[in-house]
């Protein structure tokens, strides 16, 4: 292992029990980039028929051509996933720091653990909550925004009278996606060096000041791909969304009305079990753009993430 | 590294001399006295007002919400004006951290208490006796739904452990160069796969070989195997990365040839990690719907066969009972929520074990 190239190597023995086992290992690596390449391979094929057949065969579509049927789902996709992502961050920043800098020290990994199990709830726990607890529990509030707030577009009402909205299904969105967040920010904020730190603090600092002179700006890019990874995990959820929002389609910004956008991933397992002939392709292909759109989110993140590795000073 | 040695710490002042430490400092109790006083205010104004309008109610988190709000503010003015503003700012952030904790506690705790309050009406011998089949109000059970659970989780773990295991052993003991780097960059990519589209491929596989329309219990624990592997990879290759190198290089040095060091040496040092690892990637795909609901399918039958018609599972079971209430919908959404206990026990149960297996068997590696 540290033997130069330039030395000549004694080539090891080569036993049949090495072969198998280092080939039994390439297999399975290879197999991975298979299984990604197939299930890239067999959605681009499965969503052909939705692209070639004349749109007015396909009764899902109602009339519209698949371009239309498409853009409110990506629209709702990520409308809602922004939001989450608007609600979730500041919370899991807020936690991570609590865990990391201002809980007792004895407490803070049980209290890590607690966050955690919010990410042990199964998602489709998340809806039945959302959608028979916090939907009715948040009503009388957007009745009370529409009154209050009404002159602001996004809750100009008219109120949704089951609490099954936009908003709502973005709150449960953002729970679901706070316990990555928080992990993921936590451990940036841990492996600050101590250092910094303590010579924020031997300088007069108060805590908020040595937090934000030493620890937010070694954890920025940490904090950035924590929201992206969480985005991803926001716009692929099908679930919560699909159990809580009553979507009836369109593009709308009002948080609060009963009109409210679907999300492709929800729209998928809400037509699927009774889909049918070209109606699957159709649900294929807007599968396929999910996949192009959390790819691209993923990718985004781990890039930035790689950066950081590069340049941070940790390790 | 050499480091000054730290002088010694100073006693706390027991004399009757002024802290200089203490000066200009709020004193310790003050936050608890403020945030008591704001409490107490808020509750009383919310009781005069649910006296003076009974139909509206005591509206109890509305008073603890608007309590913090005022602790918060009086605690940054008291501050402001005896320490200046700094530690004003520097309390109001301690305010708001510690209510960004509490803001995530709600919803934990609002989701487990009414999941159990809900779930335990159904929680009898009935409900993991019988299936769903000809029931259609009362009575019923998930019989079906859990066998389902286990046996596609079952296959998706028994195709994914080796893959996953295999994989990592690659990544960190023979991996090196482009083939490497593109498998670590692609399982970063499948962990991000949305677990739909894991089931729409699933369901394609099965097209492609079946025929349109076809539902199996396999294509489910496919799908599953699809999200289970990369989080097994990555545990596992975390796990193995642990593995001190002195260990490889001695059992090298005494001649043992690289496969064994890797099933001898390697993987026996690092195995309450990756059963640790192994378990949660388990409890994260044994909750997992949307797949399942698109690849599997849903029947009110038992079926025990994964190659052969639709076959239930436990978070589609909830799922189905919620979306398609029939004449009874409280007994429906009963099963729902004993459905959604069940499940919740299972995941917790199982990581529970994780984390007591991680922490038994761990080697001692440092002391």
């Amino acid at each position: 292992m540290t033997a130069s190239a330039t030395t000549a190597l004694i080539p090891a023995k080569q036993r049949p029990g090495d072969r198998i086992f280092s080939g039994s290992a390439l297999v399975a690596g290879s197999l991975i980039l298979a299984v990604l390449a197939a299930v890239a391979a067999f959605l681009i094929l499965q969503s052909v028929p939705a692209v070639t057949t004349n749109p007015e065969d396909i009764s899902i579509l109602r009339g519209v051509n698949l371009a239309e049927y498409v853009w409110p789902l990506i629209f709702g996709t990520l409308w809602s996933a922004t939001i989450a992502l608007v609600l979730a961050v500041p919370v899991a920043i807020g936690i991570a720091l609590f865990i990391s800098h201002y809980a007792p020290r004895r407490l803070a990994q049980g209290l890590g653990y607690v966050i955690d199990l919010l990410a042990a709830v199964p998602s489709v726990v998340f809806g039945l909550w959302g959608g028979n607890v916090l939907a009715p529990a948040v009503q009388p509030f957007y009745s009370w925004l529409e009154q209050n707030a009404g002159w602001f577009p996004l809750f100009a009402g008219p109120a949704s009278g089951t609490g099954r909205t936009i908003l709502t299904a973005s709150v449960v969105l953002a729970v679901m996606i706070l316990p990555i967040i928080t992990a993921i920010c936590r451990e940036v904020f841990l492996q600050t060096p101590v250092l910094h730190e303590e010579a924020a603090l031997a300088l007069g600092a108060t805590r908020w000041e040595m937090i934000r002179m030493a620890v937010l700006p070694f954890g920025r890019a940490g904090i950035v791909s924590a929201a992206m990874l969480g985005l991803g995990r926001a716009l692929g959820e099908t679930m919560a969304v699909a159990m809580v929002l009553s979507a009836s389609g369109g593009v709308t910004f009002n948080l609060i009305s009963s009109s409210n956008p679907s999300t492709i991933a929800a729209n998928i397992a809400l037509s699927f079990p009774e889909a049918y002939g070209v109606n699957v392709n159709v649900l294929i292909a807007t599968g396929l753009i999910l996949f192009a759109i959390t790819l691209l989110v993923n990718t985004i993140a781990r890039i930035v993430v790689n950066r950081r590795k590069d340049f941070s000073g940790a390790n | 590294m050499s480091q000054l040695t730290a002088p010694p710490k100073a006693g706390a002042p027991t004399g009757a001399m002024p802290n200089s430490y203490a000066t200009g400092r709020l004193p310790r109790f003050v936050p608890l006295i403020v945030l008591a006083g704001s409490l107490v205010i808020m509750f009383a104004v919310f009781a005069l007002f649910a006296t003076a309008d009974p139909s509206g109610g005591f509206n109890a988190a509305g008073a603890v919400f608007l309590a913090v709000v005022l602790y918060g503010a009086v605690i940054y003015f008291v501050a402001r004006m005896i320490e200046g503003p700094r530690r004003a700012k520097d309390r109001l952030v301690t305010t708001l951290v510690t209510l960004a904790f509490v803001i995530a506690l709600l919803p934990l705790v609002s989701l487990l208490s009414t999941v159990l309050l809900n779930g335990t009406a159904r929680l009898d011998l009935t409900f993991f006796t019988n299936s769903m089949r000809n029931v259609v109000g009362e009575g019923g059970g998930a019989l079906h739904a859990v066998t389902g659970t286990l046996f596609m989780t079952g296959a998706a773990a028994i195709i994914s452990i080796p893959i996953g295991l295999l994989t990592s052993i690659y990544l960190v003991e023979y991996g090196r160069g482009r083939l490497a780097q593109a498998i670590t960059f692609f399982v970063d990519v499948m962990t991000g796969i949305p677990s739909i589209v894991a089931g729409l491929f699933a369901y394609t596989l099965f097209v492609i070989i079946f025929g349109p329309g076809v539902r199996l219990g396999i294509a489910g624990a496919i799908a599953l195997a699809v999200l289970m592997i990369p989080v097994v990879v990555r545990s596992s290759e975390e796990m193995l990365r642990l593995v001190p190198n002195e260990l490889r290089e001695a059992a090298f040095a005494l001649g043992v040839p690289k496969w064994l060091v890797v099933l001898k040496v390697v993987l026996p040092t690092s195995i309450a990690g990756l059963t640790t690892g192994i378990m949660l990637s388990i409890s994260r795909v044994i909750g997992e719907t949307a797949p399942l609901l698109v690849a599997a399918g849903y029947t009110n039958n038992m079926n025990y066969d994964l190659f052969e018609g639709r076959m239930q599972s436990l978070p589609v079971f909830v799922y189905s009972s919620y979306v398609s209430q029939g004449t009874e919908a409280q007994a429906y959404l009963d099963r729902a929520w004993t459905g959604a206990l069940t499940l919740i026990l299972i995941v917790m149960a199982l990581n529970l074990l994780a984390r007591f297996i991680a922490r038994a068997f761990s080697p001692k590696l440092s002391r």
